[in-house]
């Protein structure tokens, strides 16, 4: 069994971890060297939290030579861990190869968060460093004990300190460590999650000083996944696991009135059928029986007669139009908007329509759970590894410290997915079986119930003067919020399964505005927060899709700037430039145009108009925070098929780590939201999520994959990593809109373009030929 | 339940299962195989996809009774870390994954497309992959990915 190989499993206290890594406590004492034993014993561990102001919490170098980083930020498929190791590497003088990192496991990693908002570098990286280099300080300080020679005249490299013009005296670290944990103290600024922060008395390097950072060194997990080794969350198995799957209501809003559990008697390995609240799930010896039992178990539902929304998917924009608002706010504004329209020698006005998109990870969510003398042990793939374990405390009614979370890498997550749902109702279905529980959803649970992201409806308005200067800019978005629930799942309510119970969630009104920089003189910045379609178990509840604002703001504001700029005859970079002088957008605009051979002229392209048949091509921008993204595509006027046949993509994102990483995370966000841009929507009855499947909710395949991709990327290296997980997925929608305007004159403000939406908005606009 | 035996990358192992089981829950719960995923069990995504008799299988919706006498192959069954198969070495190579939960499906119908036509163009390659679908839009490195790998077996073919 691959589960007795598990060594960082139940009752495996961070103690025991580390000294099964052949480490103790080192510890460099007022008088000079002194060895300190940790004093915490090894029981306890499992349930304490780990103290962000030890040292030991962050590293740990074996006799062997092997550091090991403890880290609490998360993967999600885009190479965190192998830009930590150059890091670490980097600021210890260790030997790459010998760097390991652990991640995500609230039993023996510091808090900080998990995966969000990019902030694996950017919030991560600050202390990770500090910690190394505070290691390498006490390194030298005990080798220079040792030796007796002053630090000044010692060096470190690839984990041996020498003595300069000293010979062959040599020290590794594993040496000076001795089978030892380090006992030292870092200023940390007493805050867990985003804010968390230590420093040391040893400053980090200075960019000139890093070697391996800025290297394209291949990711290490990349074989252990080529090879089909464990990697992700549904690899995991336990002796004595059991297989679970959840029940989800016909419809939304339908509560289970009855539950015949005769009705699956004949099907071989059924454990139990529990319910809590309106939460039905089941467990089976195998998981192919719990799959056949989940779909054969009767269960009479409340009436179907009454409508769980207000609107199908059809009908959604003209609902959002009229439905009420809940909370409306102007964010920003500038000078008097009312004053310039009235002036205005020209408006130029567009409203444009984003549907609900779903996250459809590649696997349906997954976790197990295993109950056990009082403690749960969940092995998720949340990013939220740390939140999940309040929550899940919360749910089962036991102290936080008897839960521990170990992360697991999921499929690609993009947000608050499915999984963070699952790991609730495997701890759940866990604890009341009493053995360890793995359980995965169905595909129809992961497209048509994980949370959304919000449909919005966005009018923009423009004032010009007669000289075809912007004189006011004047926003309004009328949207879901972005968190019915909470991206970061910390309490029951936040989740399906506390939904199921009736547990109250908090209302949040998450809705966006543009944050581009154009310097216009009136400007006005309006949100409204339209309620939920259904307010409770919902599965068209929203919470964070990738980025998660800005791809659903952008199309507009960057369509909208297009509009501005065609309006006046503009070409749409030098239009931009205009208001942006002097910005990073700016320098990222010109930097995308020349890669680009951008050619200076307004769109729509000369002789651009409407045939019935061939190909036609065009080129579109679009900008926003660290990137600027050209795309070129060509339409078939006959069938209305949009084809990007070329990305250009310029990135800013503070100082490069891991360039290869970078490119294939651009490549990535560049995709995905090309796919948001030409095939996704939610589509939903009165009653229920219609998108249940990849042939109802199509994704891009490899056929829509453009012939290529370009990446330029602007290195920065005295600012910070700023995050890039997710930047470049904001200026796709909008980049290949203004590019089938710039094809066609004609303009879609409505996603997505698929070929229907793109051929219906020809008709009655052919010309001959 | 039944007896089944089953042939998998070189070795038989007798399983004892309904023997209408999808393949996949034999392969990943009774011989503890990680490469074949569970993505939809409805055949549209083809991450569970396995080689039997050098077809592309979806194991996730053929019962596991159907294949009595196959040959079948899994990631596992191609190559190791110490003897990669030229596709998992150009996978490595290329970088040819994001968060990884497909990549199965890509090498296996990579390999089917590369054992009948070892120089495919790029239009080939994208229609012999295009029913393995990659959430995170890693396709482009994996079209790369796919020439390198043709060119790595053409090599290895040819010193032979």
């Amino acid at each position: 069994m691959a589960s007795g190989k598990r060594t960082t499993g139940k009752g495996i206290s961070r103690r025991g971890f580390l000294k099964g890594a052949g480490v103790m406590i080192v510890g460099f004492g007022m008088g000079g060297l002194t060895c300190v034993l940790d004093p915490r014993t090894s029981a306890a561990d499992f349930s304490s939290a780990v103290d962000p102001a030890k040292l030991s919490s962050w590293l740990a170098i074996g006799r062997d030579n092997t550091v090991t980083l403890f880290f609490g930020k998360v993967d999600v498929g885009q190479g965190l861990a192998t830009a930590f190791r150059q890091l670490v590497a980097d600021e210890l003088d260790a030997p790459f190869d010998r760097v390991r990192v652990v991640m995500g496991d609230t039993a023996l990693t510091v808090d900080q968060v998990g995966a969000s908002a990019s902030s694996g570098l950017r919030e991560g990286g600050p202390s990770v460093r500090s910690a190394c280099a505070e290691a390498r300080l006490m390194l030298l300080e005990i080798a220079s004990a040792r030796m007796g020679v002053p630090i000044e005249r010692l060096d470190a490299h690839e984990g041996v300190i020498t003595v300069r013009g000293g010979g062959k005296r040599a020290l590794s670290y594993g040496e000076l460590v001795s089978g030892k944990h380090f006992n030292a103290t870092l200023n940390w600024n007493g805050q867990l999650g985003h804010p968390l922060n230590v420093t040391g008395r040893a400053l980090p390097k200075g960019p000139d000083q890093l070697k391996l950072v800025g290297q394209s060194i291949p990711r290490d997990d990349i074989p252990s996944v080529v090879f089909g080794r464990e990697h992700h969350v549904v690899d995991v198995r336990l002796p004595r696991m059991k297989h679970g799957r959840s029940i989800k209501p016909p419809f939304a809003g339908a509560r289970p009135l009855s539950v015949d559990t005769g009705s699956i008697s004949r099907i071989p390995g059924v454990i139990e059928v529990v319910r809590r609240g309106d939460y039905v799930g089941i467990v089976c010896d195998r998981e192919e029986q719990a799959v056949r039992a989940a779909s054969e178990l009767k269960i009479v539902w409340s009436e179907a007669s009454e409508v769980s929304f207000p609107t199908d998917s059809t009908g959604l924009f003209d609902y959002m139009r009229q439905a009420p608002s809940r909370s409306d706010r102007v964010v920003d504004q500038i000078g008097d908007v009312d004053e310039a329209f009235a002036r205005a020698a020209r408006i130029v006005e567009a409203t444009y329509e984003v549907p609900f998109t779903s996250h459809a990870s590649m696997g349906p969510a997954c976790a197990v759970a295993d109950w056990r003398a009082g403690e749960m042990t969940v092995w998720s793939g949340t990013q939220k590894p740390y939140d999940q374990r309040t929550g899940i405390a919360a749910l089962l009614g036991i102290p936080r410290e008897k839960v521990r979370v170990i992360w697991k890498p999921g499929p690609g997550s993009y947000g608050r997915n499915d999984a963070g749902d699952v790991a609730y109702e495997a701890a759940l279905l866990s604890k009341e079986v009493g053995r360890p529980v793995r359980l995965q959803s169905m595909r129809h649970e992961a497209t048509a119930w994980d949370p959304k992201a919000p449909a919005a409806l966005i009018s923009v308005r423009g004032a010009l003067d007669g000289a075809g200067n912007v004189t006011a800019f004047d926003w309004d978005n009328r949207s879901f919020s972005h968190q019915d629930v909470a991206p970061s799942e910390n309490a029951p309510g936040e989740t399906l399964l506390g939904q199921f119970q009736g547990l109250r969630r908090e209302v949040r009104n998450v809705v966006g505005t543009p944050s581009e920089p154009y310097s216009f003189p009136n400007k006005r910045l309006t949100t409204h927060t339209i309620p939920p379609l259904l307010q409770m178990a919902s599965p068209l509840r929203t919470s964070h899709l990738r980025l998660p604002v800005p791809p659903v703001i952008t199309f507009a504001s960057e369509s909208f700037i297009d509009e501005l700029a065609a309006s006046v005859a503009a070409d749409a970079i030098e239009f931009r430039l205009r208001y942006l002088a002097g910005s990073r957008q700016a320098r990222l605009l010109k930097a995308v145009a020349e890669a680009a051979s951008w050619e200076t002229r307004p769109s729509p392209k000369a002789g651009a108009r409407i045939v019935s048949t061939g190909i036609v091509t065009g080129r579109g921008v679009a900008v926003r925070g660290g990137a600027a993204t050209i795309a070129e595509v060509e339409v078939d006027m006959q069938t209305g098929r949009v084809w990007v046949k070329r990305f250009v993509c310029a990135h800013a994102c503070g100082l490069i780590v891991n360039p290869d990483g970078l490119r294939n995370v651009i490549e990535g966000n560049l995709m995905h939201s090309m796919s948001r841009a030409l095939c996704e929507e939610v589509r939903f009855d009165r009653s229920r999520v219609t998108s249940a499947d990849w042939s109802s909710y199509p994704i891009a395949t490899m056929a829509d994959t453009p012939d290529k991709i370009d990446k330029i990327l602007v290195n920065e290296p005295d600012i910070p990593p700023k995050g890039a997980g997710e930047e470049t997925s904001a200026q796709t929608q909008p980049a290949i809109a203004n590019a089938i305007f710039d094809a066609t004159g004609v303009r879609l403000r409505r996603l997505p373009f698929t070929a229907e939406r793109v051929k219906a908005s020809f008709a009655g606009r052919e010309s001959s030929g | 339940m039944s007896r089944i035996d089953l042939f998998v990358n070189g070795r038989t192992h007798r399983v004892d299962v309904d023997p209408d089981t999808p393949l996949l829950y034999v392969l990943r719960n009774d011989l503890n195989l990680n490469g074949p995923k569970f993505g939809c069990g409805l055949g549209q995504c083809g991450v569970c996809t396995v080689i039997a008799d050098g077809e592309a299988v979806l194991s996730c919706m053929t019962p596991v009774s159907s294949f009595k006498r196959s040959r079948i192959t899994t990631l596992e069954g191609l190559g190791t870390p110490a003897r990669p198969h030229p596709i998992q070495q150009a996978w490595i190579e290329e970088q040819a994954v994001q968060c990884g939960f497909c990549t199965n499906g890509q090498i296996m119908q990579a390999k089917v497309l590369l054992d009948r036509n070892p120089n495919p163009t790029e239009p080939e390659i994208r229609e012999a992959l295009e029913r393995v679908l990659c959430r995170c839009g890693a396709y482009y490195r994996i079209i790369r990915a796919v020439k390198r790998a043709g060119e790595l077996m053409r090599t290895a073919k040819g010193q032979r």
